[in-house]
């Protein structure tokens, strides 16, 4: 399990709740690493902000990543962690490796609006 | 603007910024840290912290919580992943802007700000990061089983990480700028008896090439200036730490290297104004080194303030 305090995708049936039920999701797919934890680090600090949006992390390693390892919009990545921003349901957006807290809310002002 | 006063504003989140938090917050100080990256600052990179006085064992992410929420329950402020836009540190009243908006002031103020991963700063490289490009072996060493991959550098992280990645990668070429390593001579013997391992010395990569993925580099001798170009699936970035200074330049006696330079109590050559952590000129630095400064830093900054007030008041 991921030691951070989002909110984790524990399930395939899990994420598919997350993405029927909100319109704009962010996951953070990765582990407890240098590249993985700052990001994690910026979803805890912004999610108060973004009340429109779903913040979760998922477990690079853990049996239902391939969620969204498999998505073809990660098919070039390789680079930890897999950061895919969903609007309702489609994937508008997905990042490889360390991203600022600046990068991030540029993908969430575009894509959700603040 | 009343609210944005306060006696000590630290600048940085790692273990000095949240331990002079700590000192300074439950010492009754109004005390502000002020971090543009994520509170912990590199020791939340830690995967295990076993040399840690007094913990057996703990995750770099569980230790800087506990840090974190020991400074909150004192009183200390947290403000993080922010950007600082301006700074006025010579003034009795110390001014600090965040994100071209907000301003803060305090009597004394705490640089803590600690160092960063060094990047090759090339073409390229912002484009494929996570795309071919990392600096962190044990995160995307396996996502390059059976590939070709360079790791750049010459010290003991370079060294190690390049025998380390050899669990996954087909080859390893080590492409370094000097004609001899600054890593130990155990870690550079273990990556010269390494079969899949071979070097390219004098030489620095220049620029990154590739569509959708990283797919060549293009290598300068650093001797000839003569250029080639390797086909290679990824490059593992190891060429050390620098500290986060920039905005300190030209405020703050910086060293050559960019390192604040301290006097014993850690205060810089500006009155007020303090230094701790890896940002400082020193020798060792471990999360230990950086709470040791943060404690001296503090103290000292609020043995600073009250020598304030007692002139104010004689």
């Amino acid at each position: 399990m991921l030691h951070t305090n989002l909110k984790h995708v524990a399930s395939e049936q899990e994420f598919n709740e997350l993405l029927q039920n909100n319109e704009n999701v962010m996951v953070c797919c990765g582990r407890m690493g240098p590249m993985c934890v700052p990001v994690y680090g910026v979803m805890e600090e912004i999610e108060s902000e973004y009340k429109h949006v779903a913040f979760r992390d998922l477990e690079f390693d853990g049996p239902h990543a391939h969620v969204i390892r498999s998505l073809p919009e990660c098919k070039n990545f390789s680079g930890l962690p897999f950061t895919v921003y969903f609007k309702n349901g489609k994937v508008v957006k997905a990042t490889s490796s360390i991203q600022s807290m600046e990068q991030v809310t540029d993908i969430l002002n575009e894509n959700f609006g603040k | 603007m009343d609210n944005n006063n306060y006696d000590v504003i630290v600048i940085g989140g790692g273990p000095a910024g949240l331990t002079a938090g700590i000192y300074l917050a439950r010492g009754k100080m109004k005390t502000l840290i002020l971090n543009e990256g994520t509170a912990g600052g590199q020791m939340v990179l830690t995967h295990e912290v076993a040399n840690y006085p007094g913990v057996e064992s703990i995750s770099g992410y569980q230790l800087s919580n506990i840090m974190k929420n020991q400074a909150k329950n004192f009183g200390c402020v947290i403000k993080s992943n922010l950007k600082i836009t301006g700074l006025n540190l010579e003034s009795e009243v110390k001014t600090v802007e965040v994100n071209n908006k907000d301003i803060y002031t305090a009597q004394a103020v705490i640089l803590a700000t600690g160092g960063r991963s060094r990047t090759l700063h090339v073409p390229g490289e912002d484009k494929f990061k996570g795309k071919g490009i990392s600096y962190c072996a044990t995160c995307d060493g396996d996502f390059f089983q059976d590939k070709d991959i360079i790791v750049v550098g010459g010290g003991n992280s370079a060294l190690e990480e390049a025998v380390s990645l050899t669990k996954y990668a087909s080859s390893v070429t080590i492409v370094h700028q000097f004609d001899n390593f600054q890593a130990f001579q155990h870690a550079v013997e273990e990556a010269e008896r390494n079969e899949k391992i071979s070097f390219i010395m004098e030489s620095k990569i220049i620029e990154f090439i590739g569509e959708e993925s990283l797919e060549k580099v293009v290598i300068e001798n650093q001797k000839t200036k003569e250029t080639f170009e390797k086909e290679i699936n990824g490059v593992f970035i190891f060429i050390g730490y620098e500290p986060n200074t920039e905005k300190f330049k030209g405020i703050v006696e910086l060293n050559k290297w960019n390192e604040i330079v301290t006097k014993n109590n850690l205060e810089t050559n500006i009155p007020g104004v303090f230094a701790a952590g890896d940002s400082i000129q020193k020798r060792y630095r471990q999360i230990t080194t950086a709470v040791a400064d943060g404690t001296v830093a503090a103290l000292g900054a609020m043995e600073y303030i009250n020598n304030l007030h007692a002139l104010v008041q004689a």
